[in-house]
C-alpha cells in the first residue's frame, strides 16, 4: 500500500507542470530558437528577399538602368507570357531534353552502378575514373564537345566517316535542327551518368547481400531477384536521383548556351529567362518568366513525390 | 602499451599526411599564381619576327569576341553588350594575347619606331597639367596585350601630366562588361571615369555619359564620320573612337592562282563561282573542303554578316536613320535566299552554328578558300606556325551594288556622367584617341585606326598591309542608335530570323515576321 502511494507521489511530481517556465525541455527549446535565429535571418535575407523582390518585380515594367519610372502593370506580364510563342516553345524544348536525358542517364547509371557494385580487381580506380566527366566544368566540356561535333574538323565526323565508314559524309550535328537536341543530350548524358551512377551505387551498397543468398536458395532467377529485391529496396535512392536529375535538367543553361547560344529553336526556359533579364534588361517580364519556370518545376516535383511516395515508417 | 603505441603512430602519420597535403596544395597554388605574370615577360619582343606577321589577334573583333581556344571560359557570351546575351563564347582575342607583341623596330621613312614600352608623349600635356590633383579610374582592355598597352599609356600620361590613372582591366566578355556598366550606372557610382564602349552601346548608355563635343569636338573631326555619327546620340558625342574593326574577306591567294582566277571576287555571284570552282577541284584531295565560311550562328555576329549582305545588294540596313524598319524588301529576301542556297554547296552545313573561332579554325586549317571575318584574323593566319602562312590575302567583301561595305566593329572611349574628375578624364581620352597614340597602337597591337591619316602611314601599313586595298570600304553601322536600349531585342529579332532562313526557311516568309518584331520595338 504505502509503496504504491510513494511511487504515485513521485510520478506526480515528475510530470511536467503545464505552463511552467522552469522545465528543462522548454528552456532547451527557447535556447535552440535563440541560437538558430541568426542563421535563419541570413537565410531569409539571402534567399527570401531576392525571391520576393523578383515576384514583386514581375508585376511591374521595370528595366535595368533605365530612366523611365517603374509602374505597376498588374498581371500583364503573365498574360503576355501565356501567348508568348518563344516561351512556350522553350518549355517544350526543355521537357523534351529532360525526358531524353533522365531516361538514358537513369538506365545507364543503374547498369554502371550495378557493375561497379560487384567485386572485381581495379574497382577502386574504376570508381575514381568513372567520375572524371562529372568533374570537368560543364562549360569546358561543352566547348570541347562543340569542337568534337564540328562538321569540318570534328573528331566524331572523322571517326564515323573516315575510320569506321559508318556514315558516307559529315553531318553538322550542332547546326542541323534534326540532330541538335540528340547531340546535346548526348553531351549531358556523358557528363551526368557518373553522378547518377554514384547516387545509385550509394543506394545499392546499403542493401544487405544475404537476402540474395536467401533468394538463390529459394530458386529465384537473377532477373527475378533484380525486380523483386533490388528495385524495391533501391526506391528511396531512385527517388532522390530522379528528383535531382529532373530538376537539374529542367534548369539546364550552361551547355545549351555554349553550344547553341540564343538560337530560337533550341532555347530552354533558363536561356529564355536570361535573354530577357540580361540581354534585354527587361526585369519585369524576366521576373514573370522566372516565376513561371518555378511553377513548371514545382509541377514536376509534386508529380514525383506523389507517384513515388516513400512511406516513412 | 601496445595500443597506445599504435595510436601514437597513427596520430603521427595523420599529422604527416595533413602537413604533406597542405604543403603540396600551397606549392601548387603558388606555382599557378606565378604563371600569368611570367607570360608577359616571356612574350616580350618576339625577337626577330620580321614583318607584319608578328601581330596577334589583339584587334579584338568587336561584337565577335572570338572565343579563342586558349582563351577565356567559353561561357562568356560574346559580343554586344546586351547583345552579348547573345551567346558568344568569349571574349576578345586580346585575352589570348599570349602572343608577344611584335614590335618592328625598323620602319622605313624616318617615323619614330614604336615599341610597346615607349608610347608617344602627351601632346596636350600643358592643358592637362592643371587637373593634376584629380585621379581617373579607367576601365580598360582585358588582360593581355590590350592591358599591357593600356598600362604603358597610363604610365606615360601620369609621367607627363601628373594625373594618376587607376587602371582596371574590363571582363573579357562584352556581355559581362555591359552588365557591369549597367550596375555602375544604376547606382550612379563615381568609381568609373573613363570606360571602353562597344560600337553598339552608345544608344543605350548615352544617358549616363558625358557629352564630349565641347572639349573634343574638334579632335573628333579627324575620325571617320560614320563612327562619329554612330557615337552621337541626340546631338551629344558620347564616345571617341578608340579602334575600328570592320568585316573583310580573307582568301587563299595560292588557290586562286592554282585555278587561274585573276582577282578576288567583286560581286557575290563571282564569289559563288570562284568558290564552286575551287571546291570542286579540292574536294578530291580534301573531302571536308569548304568554299566559303562565315559566322552563321544565331548571335550578334550574324547581325553583322547579314548587314553586309543587305547593304551590298541594295537591301538597306535593317532600319533607316529615322528609325523606319526597312528589312522586309525584295532585295533583302533575294540575297538571304541566295546565301541559304550556298549552305551545303559552297558553305558547309555546319556554318549556321559557326561563330568567329569555328570559322577561323576551318580557314586556318586549310579547309576553306574564303573567310569573312574581322581584322584580327590577319595576325593569326600570318603566324609562322599557321598552315596557311604566306598564302592569305585580304579583299573587301563583294558587293553587287555600289561600294563594298563592312560592318563597323571596334570600341570607343567614353566618360561617365557620375565621375568626380571629368576634366582629367576628358584629357586622358584626348590623349588616348590622338593620332600618335592610334599609330602606336596600330603598330604595336595591330589595332585598326579610326583616323584616315593614321591608316595611311607607312609603319601602320607595314603591320596591316590590308588597310591599303580596303581604303574605299564603306563602313556600315548596325541600328543601335535608333533602337537605344532596346538594341539587343532588335538584334535578336534580326539574327534569329536570318538564322531561320539559313537553316532552310524562305526569306520572303520570315522577313515580315522580323519586320513586325522590329516595328514593335521602334514604336
Amino acid at each position: 500500500m504505502s509503496v504504491r502511494a510513494e511511487t504515485t507521489g513521485q510520478l506526480a511530481r515528475a510530470r511536467p507542470r503545464a505552463g511552467g517556465t522552469g522545465s528543462l525541455a522548454e528552456r532547451q527549446n527557447g535556447l535552440a530558437y535563440a541560437l538558430l535565429a541568426p542563421a535563419l535571418l541570413v537565410v531569409v535575407l539571402v534567399a527570401f528577399v531576392p525571391l520576393f523582390q523578383t515576384i514583386a518585380q514581375s508585376f511591374t515594367n521595370a528595366r535595368l538602368a533605365s530612366a523611365r519610372p517603374v509602374t505597376n502593370v498588374g498581371l500583364k506580364n503573365y498574360t503576355d507570357l501565356l501567348t508568348d510563342g518563344g516561351f512556350l516553345h522553350s518549355i517544350i524544348v526543355t521537357v523534351e531534353f529532360t525526358i531524353l536525358t533522365v531516361v538514358f542517364e537513369f538506365l545507364l547509371g543503374l547498369m554502371i552502378a550495378m557493375v561497379v557494385n560487384s567485386n572485381f580487381r581495379g574497382r577502386g580506380p574504376m570508381r575514381a575514373a568513372m567520375l572524371v566527366p562529372w568533374a570537368i566544368p560543364t562549360v569546358v566540356s561543352a566547348q570541347m564537345w562543340k569542337w568534337m561535333y564540328h562538321d569540318i574538323y570534328g573528331v566524331i565526323n572523322d571517326l564515323l566517316v573516315n575510320r569506321f565508314h559508318i556514315l558516307s559524309s559529315n553531318i553538322a550535328w550542332v547546326a542541323d535542327p534534326a540532330t541538335s537536341i540528340p547531340a546535346i543530350a548526348a553531351v549531358d548524358i556523358w557528363k551526368t551518368t557518373p553522378f547518377v551512377a554514384l547516387l545509385l551505387l550509394a543506394g545499392l551498397q546499403v542493401i544487405p547481400s544475404d537476402i540474395y543468398e536467401a533468394a538463390d536458395v529459394d530458386g529465384a532467377s537473377k532477373v527475378q531477384q533484380f525486380m523483386r529485391l533490388t528495385l524495391p529496396l533501391l526506391r528511396p535512392a531512385i527517388l532522390v536521383t530522379l528528383i535531382f536529375r529532373t530538376l537539374d535538367s529542367l534548369r539546364v543553361f550552361d551547355v545549351f548556351y555554349v553550344m547553341f547560344g540564343n538560337r530560337q529553336d533550341t532555347q530552354t526556359m533558363a536561356i529564355y529567362a536570361q535573354q530577357n533579364i540580361v540581354a534585354f534588361s527587361d526585369l519585369g517580364y524576366g521576373g514573370a518568366i522566372s516565376v513561371a519556370i518555378f511553377l513548371v518545376i514545382g509541377i514536376f516535383v509534386i508529380t514525383y513525390v506523389t507517384f513515388l511516395k516513400v512511406e516513412t515508417t | 602499451m601496445d595500443l597506445e603505441q599504435r595510436a601514437d603512430r597513427r596520430g603521427f602519420s595523420r599529422r604527416a599526411f595533413v602537413l604533406g597535403a597542405l604543403s603540396a596544395t600551397t606549392a601548387s597554388v603558388l606555382a599557378a599564381c606565378a604563371q600569368p605574370s611570367s607570360q608577359p615577360a616571356t612574350s616580350a619582343p618576339a625577337a626577330a619576327q620580321p614583318t607584319p606577321a608578328a601581330t596577334k589577334p589583339a584587334a579584338a573583333a568587336s561584337p565577335a569576341a572570338a572565343a579563342s581556344p586558349a582563351a577565356s571560359p567559353a561561357a562568356a557570351p560574346a559580343a554586344s553588350p546586351a547583345a552579348s546575351a547573345v551567346a558568344k563564347p568569349a571574349a576578345s582575342p586580346a585575352v589570348a594575347a599570349a602572343s608577344p607583341a611584335a614590335s618592328p623596330s625598323a620602319v622605313a621613312g624616318g617615323a619614330p619606331a614604336f615599341t610597346i614600352n615607349n608610347p608617344p608623349p602627351v601632346a596636350s600635356a600643358d592643358q592637362a597639367k592643371q587637373f593634376a590633383s584629380q585621379q581617373v579610374s579607367y576601365y580598360g582592355d582585358s588582360v593581355g596585350l590590350g592591358h599591357d598597352i593600356d598600362t604603358a599609356l597610363s604610365n606615360r600620361f601620369t609621367q607627363d601630366t601628373g594625373i594618376k590613372i587607376n587602371l582596371v582591366p574590363k571582363p573579357a566578355s562584352a556581355t559581362d562588361t555591359f552588365a557591369q556598366y549597367q550596375r555602375f550606372f544604376q547606382g550612379q557610382s563615381p568609381d568609373l571615369d573613363v570606360l571602353m564602349i562597344d560600337v553598339i552601346w552608345p544608344g543605350s548608355l548615352a544617358p549616363n555619359l558625358v557629352d564630349l563635343n565641347p572639349k573634343l569636338g574638334d579632335a573628333a573631326k579627324q575620325h571617320y564620320p560614320n563612327i562619329i555619327d554612330n557615337n552621337t546620340i541626340n546631338g551629344a558625342l558620347v564616345g571617341m573612337p578608340w579602334f575600328g574593326d570592320f568585316g573583310m574577306l580573307f582568301y587563299r591567294k595560292d588557290l586562286l592562282q592554282k585555278y587561274n582566277i585573276a582577282a578576288p571576287p567583286k560581286t557575290w555571284d563571282e564569289l559563288e563561282q570562284q568558290a564552286t570552282t575551287i571546291t570542286n577541284g579540292e574536294k578530291g584531295a580534301n573531302a571536308n573542303f569548304a568554299g566559303f565560311v562565315f559566322q552563321g550562328n544565331a548571335y550578334e555576329g550574324l547581325t553583322c554578316n547579314a548587314l553586309e549582305w543587305l547593304a551590298s545588294t541594295g537591301g538597306g540596313t535593317f532600319m533607316d536613320e529615322s528609325g523606319q524598319v526597312t528589312i522586309n524588301n525584295p532585295q533583302a529576301a533575294a540575297i538571304l535566299n541566295k546565301v541559304r542556297g550556298w549552305i551545303g554547296t559552297i558553305a558547309p552545313r555546319g556554318v549556321t552554328g559557326y561563330q568567329e573561332d569555328e570559322s577561323l579554325n576551318a580557314f586556318n586549317g586549310g579547309n576553306a578558300a574564303f573567310l569573312r571575318s574581322w581584322p584580327y584574323v590577319w595576325g593569326v593566319v600570318t603566324k609562322p606556325d599557321s598552315v596557311i602562312n604566306g598564302k592569305v590575302d585580304v579583299a573587301p567583301l563583294p558587293a553587287s551594288q555600289g561600294q563594298p561595305v563592312g560592318t563597323v566593329g571596334g570600341w570607343q572611349l567614353g566618360v561617365s556622367k557620375y565621375s568626380k574628375s571629368q576634366d582629367a578624364a576628358i584629357e586622358f581620352v584626348r590623349y588616348l584617341t590622338s593620332p600618335d597614340v592610334q599609330a602606336y597602337r596600330a603598330v604595336v597591337g595591330a589595332y585598326v585606326p579610326t583616323i584616315q591619316s593614321v591608316a595611311s602611314r607607312a609603319d601602320v601599313l607595314q603591320i596591316e598591309p590590308f588597310l591599303q586595298n580596303l581604303q574605299n570600304v564603306q563602313r556600315v553601322v548596325r541600328p543601335s542608335k535608333q533602337t537605344g536600349d532596346r538594341y539587343n531585342e532588335a538584334s535578336t529579332a534580326i539574327f534569329q530570323g536570318v538564322n531561320q532562313v539559313l537553316n532552310g526557311q524562305d526569306a520572303a516568309q520570315v522577313l515580315p515576321g522580323v519586320q513586325q518584331r522590329l516595328q514593335r520595338l521602334a514604336g
